[in-house]
């Protein structure tokens, strides 16, 4: 047993948190986190430089790491800025085009930005019922109907979009300039776009994408739970501190003791939540997949809710202000939830395998 | 024991029912529905309307111009308002001015002053906290100095809520430090309009401007603007917070909310049927029913013994504790049932023209982060336990 990162990853972690602290300060996520594009082209090119993109796709997709512990060494040190860099696509896409048999090389290299498009409004998560539908057309493909919530779309250049194909679930790659797209900013910073496609051209990737997809759902759920562990510590580390040095009757208010139990409470919290991140990423791509992904998120989702607002509220009024950066991460850490499903979903994917 | 309201609280029921269905305007109780800012013209036109019918000051007795309710009425009105999407009424001249000015002010500062809450003349707002003087609201720094017929102000107040639209601010001042905490504070009367005073906003967590910092320098005032006596601001302090405040418990809010979320888990499908149908997000909503159903009874159970014994006491905490976490919860639930329809930023969500959920929802994400202050402000939830250790457990 060995809970120590392997000697890359360390470095990884190290030189990408070295480069976010020194150019993603929250001042600068600031700027870009909440104005269309919601996407620094240049920081992203850095990003790609410094191999970020590289560290989500394995060699043999002409990378240099692709699995669980990867996407969440990466992940974690983007939550611990709250980047907003469209990065969720780029970690999905790189796992459906390679099981596609497609070149990941304009994706490394951050010249081809990739949005994935699964959830439509009245089927976010679950997939069986979408309406997205594709149509053969003179030996191409059109598909028509709305993609919700596609995060990153705004910024796209490339949409891989699930839609069915002779009832099948498929997988087509859309240029997103061929799509009606309506980007906005999201609540918790970052954009996302609706797609609207009517009789739009796509290229069809996979005529039975159901298992890729899954998987790349699953890579997806990592690395938002390993960016809201990151977003955690930052969390409690803020609270920690203020509990310090603000004042109150006289003393710090981190001596009143409902407090200090309530922080290590976040503590504990935290501290599981890394756990089943853990857990979720190690069985990344293996038969355990499902089930330790749908665990990691539902709890994920629940630890969120409760750092977020216990943050808020040890800090009083000043956790409510825009400013003050503990507001941002309340929000990140909350509206996660509904990232690739909420903890009420995964809740009852995880209760399903009781009755079977 | 008899759960129900009597024959002449039911007719008063109704006849609060059928003047809102009358005079209520129409985009005002739908800004209210949507979430949009009720801005300072809604907020005067409504009040206006209430005081043309001597239903705007719920709290004050007839001879200052109150409807004279009882307490139980005062609950009904604001249960019916809260049905109709009536807007808040804003509290700070006509819930926390009016009753310190009818118990400490002068003849005089009553006559000039209570007629032009009424009215609508004045708007005022409160100016208590202070950046190191939150909860400890007693440790507060704003210092004023007598010069003669004048008070010189000097300090910041901030979280000053709405005082973007006020023209008048009631402040609480240090005048004297020597004494002990608690002993040197007066309570002082400013207009808005005097030189030295600079209003900043604030944006809140979820994007909105609804409170402000206020810096006086070299600020002022009559020294008639002192309500009560020289260092005695704490007394009146106290009894602003303590005096009774309808409606702590938030229940008319709550149940707009629950109606609110039912109506929304019946529209919003999810995978061939009505959200409502997903036995964990019924269970959401029935759990907080089931706890507001609970917060109805032990709010008029605390009324009741309120109208008996004439003052609420220290139980009034509890009120404040269980109905700001009930709705609260109301509004996660709200939010949570759009999912990643809830992610839009307020103001882009109709771009392009296109619907993100049901109408009227837009705004759920924001408002469940603005609900986040409900247990910090009016005294945090940490502090209404402080009280309630003491006070009801003697421990
Ligand atoms: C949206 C909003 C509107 C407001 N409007 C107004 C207004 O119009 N006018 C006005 O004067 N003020 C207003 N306030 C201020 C409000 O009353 C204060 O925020 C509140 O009193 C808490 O003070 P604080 O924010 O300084 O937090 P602090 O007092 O610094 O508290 C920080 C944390 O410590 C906890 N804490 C403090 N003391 C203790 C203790 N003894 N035991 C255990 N826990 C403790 C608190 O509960 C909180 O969790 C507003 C605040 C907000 C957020």
């Amino acid at each position: 047993m060995d809970f120590n990162l392997t000697q890359d990853r360390r470095m990884m972690a190290d030189s990408l948190t070295r480069y976010l602290a020194d150019q993603y300060p929250v001042t600068h996520r600031m700027k870009i986190a909440y104005t269309l594009p919601c996407h620094d082209a240049a920081k992203w090119g850095e990003l790609a430089e410094l191999g970020v993109l590289g560290a989500l796709v394995p060699e043999s997709a002409g990378g240099f790491g692709g699995a669980g512990a990867d996407l969440a060494v990466v992940f974690e040190a983007l939550g611990r800025v709250l980047c907003p860099e469209p990065m969720l696509g780029a970690a999905m896409a790189a796992r459906l085009l390679i099981a596609a048999g497609a070149e990941c090389d304009a994706l490394i290299a951050g010249t081809t930005r990739y949005a994935v498009a699964l959830g439509e409004p009245e089927s976010p998560w679950d997939l069986t019922d979408i309406t997205c539908t594709a149509t053969a057309k003179g030996g191409a493909h059109v598909l028509s109907g709305r993609k919700g919530a596609v995060y990153g779309g705004q910024a796209a250049d490339t949409v891989l979009v699930a839609a069915k194909l002779d009832g099948r679930l498929a997988l087509f790659a859309v240029n997103t300039s061929d799509a009606r797209t309506v980007a906005y900013p999201m609540m918790d910073g970052g954009g996302a776009a609706e797609v609207l496609l009517d009789d739009t051209p796509a290229i069809l990737l996979m005529a039975d994408a159901n298992a890729a997809i899954m998987d790349a759902t699953n890579a997806g759920i990592v690395a938002l739970c390993a960016e809201a562990v990151g977003a955690m510590e930052v969390t409690l580390a803020t609270t920690v501190d203020y509990l310090k040095t603000r004042k109150q009757f006289g003393v710090a208010i981190g001596k009143f003791q409902v407090l200090q139990h309530r922080a290590v409470d976040m503590l504990t919290e935290i501290e599981q939540a890394r756990s089943i991140t853990i857990k979720a990423a190690a069985e990344l791509g293996g038969p355990l997949a499902d089930r330790s992904c749908a665990m990691a998120k539902h709890l994920i989702g629940r630890a969120g809710r409760m750092i977020a607002e216990e943050a808020v509220q040890m800090h009083g009024g000043i956790a409510m202000t825009w400013e003050y950066p503990i507001s941002h991460y309340a929000k990140r850490l909350v509206m996660l939830d509904a990232q690739l499903g909420d903890t009420d979903y995964h809740l009852s994917r995880v209760m399903a395998a009781y009755a079977a | 024991m008899d759960l129900n309201y009597s024959p002449s609280e039911l007719a008063f029921q109704a006849e609060v029912r059928g003047f809102l269905a009358d005079n209520l305007p129409r985009d005002i109780s739908d800004a209210v529905r949507h979430g949009d800012e009720v801005g300072k013209e809604m907020s005067e036109r409504w009040h206006a309307i209430l005081s043309a019918k001597g239903w705007l000051a719920a709290t004050w007795p007839v001879e200052f111009g109150g409807p004279g309710w009882t307490p139980v009425e005062k609950h009904i009105f604001e249960e019916e308002c809260c049905r109709a999407y009536a807007p808040r009424i804003v509290p700070f001249g006509l819930n926390m001015l009016g009753p310190v000015l009818q118990k400490f002010g002068t003849k005089e500062q009553q006559d000039s002053i209570l007629p032009r809450i009424l009215s609508g003349e004045d708007w005022w707002c409160q100016g208590y906290s202070e950046p190191g003087a939150g909860s400890d609201l007693a440790s507060l720094k704003t210092r004023a100095v007598r010069d003669g017929d004048h008070w010189v102000i000097n300090g910041q107040k901030t979280w000053t809520t709405l005082g973007q639209h006020a023209n008048k601010i009631f402040c609480l001042c240090r005048t004297n430090p020597e004494a002990k905490q608690q002993e040197g504070i007066s309570f002082i009367l400013v207009d808005l309009d005097t030189p030295g005073i600079e209003m900043r906003p604030i944006r809140l967590i979820e994007g909105g401007h609804e409170v402000n910092e206020v810096f006086f320098t070299d600020v002022r005032v009559p020294y008639g603007n002192l309500v009560g006596e020289v260092d005695k601001g704490w007394t009146i302090a106290k009894y602003l917070l303590s005096h009774e405040r309808t409606g702590i418990a938030g229940v008319g809010f709550s149940m707009q909310s629950l109606e609110e979320v039912k109506a929304l888990a019946r529209k919003v499908r999810r995978n061939g049927r009505p959200l409502a149908e997903d036995p964990l997000f019924a269970a959401r909503i029935a759990r907080a029913e089931i706890d507001l159903e609970a917060m109805k009874i032990t709010n008029l159970r605390m009324l009741f013994k309120a109208q008996e014994q004439g003052a609420p006491g220290p139980e009034t905490s509890i009120l404040k504790i269980k109905g700001t976490v009930i709705h609260q919860e109301l509004k996660d639930i709200a939010r949570r049932a759009l999912g990643p329809m809830a992610a839009p930023f307020p103001g882009h969500v109709t771009e392009g023209n296109i619907m993100f959920g049901p109408s009227d929802t837009e705004m759920n994400a924001a408002k469940y982060f603005n609900n986040r202050k409900t247990s910090i402000f009016g005294g945090s939830n940490e502090i209404q336990r402080n009280i309630l250790t003491k006070a009801a457990l003697d421990l």
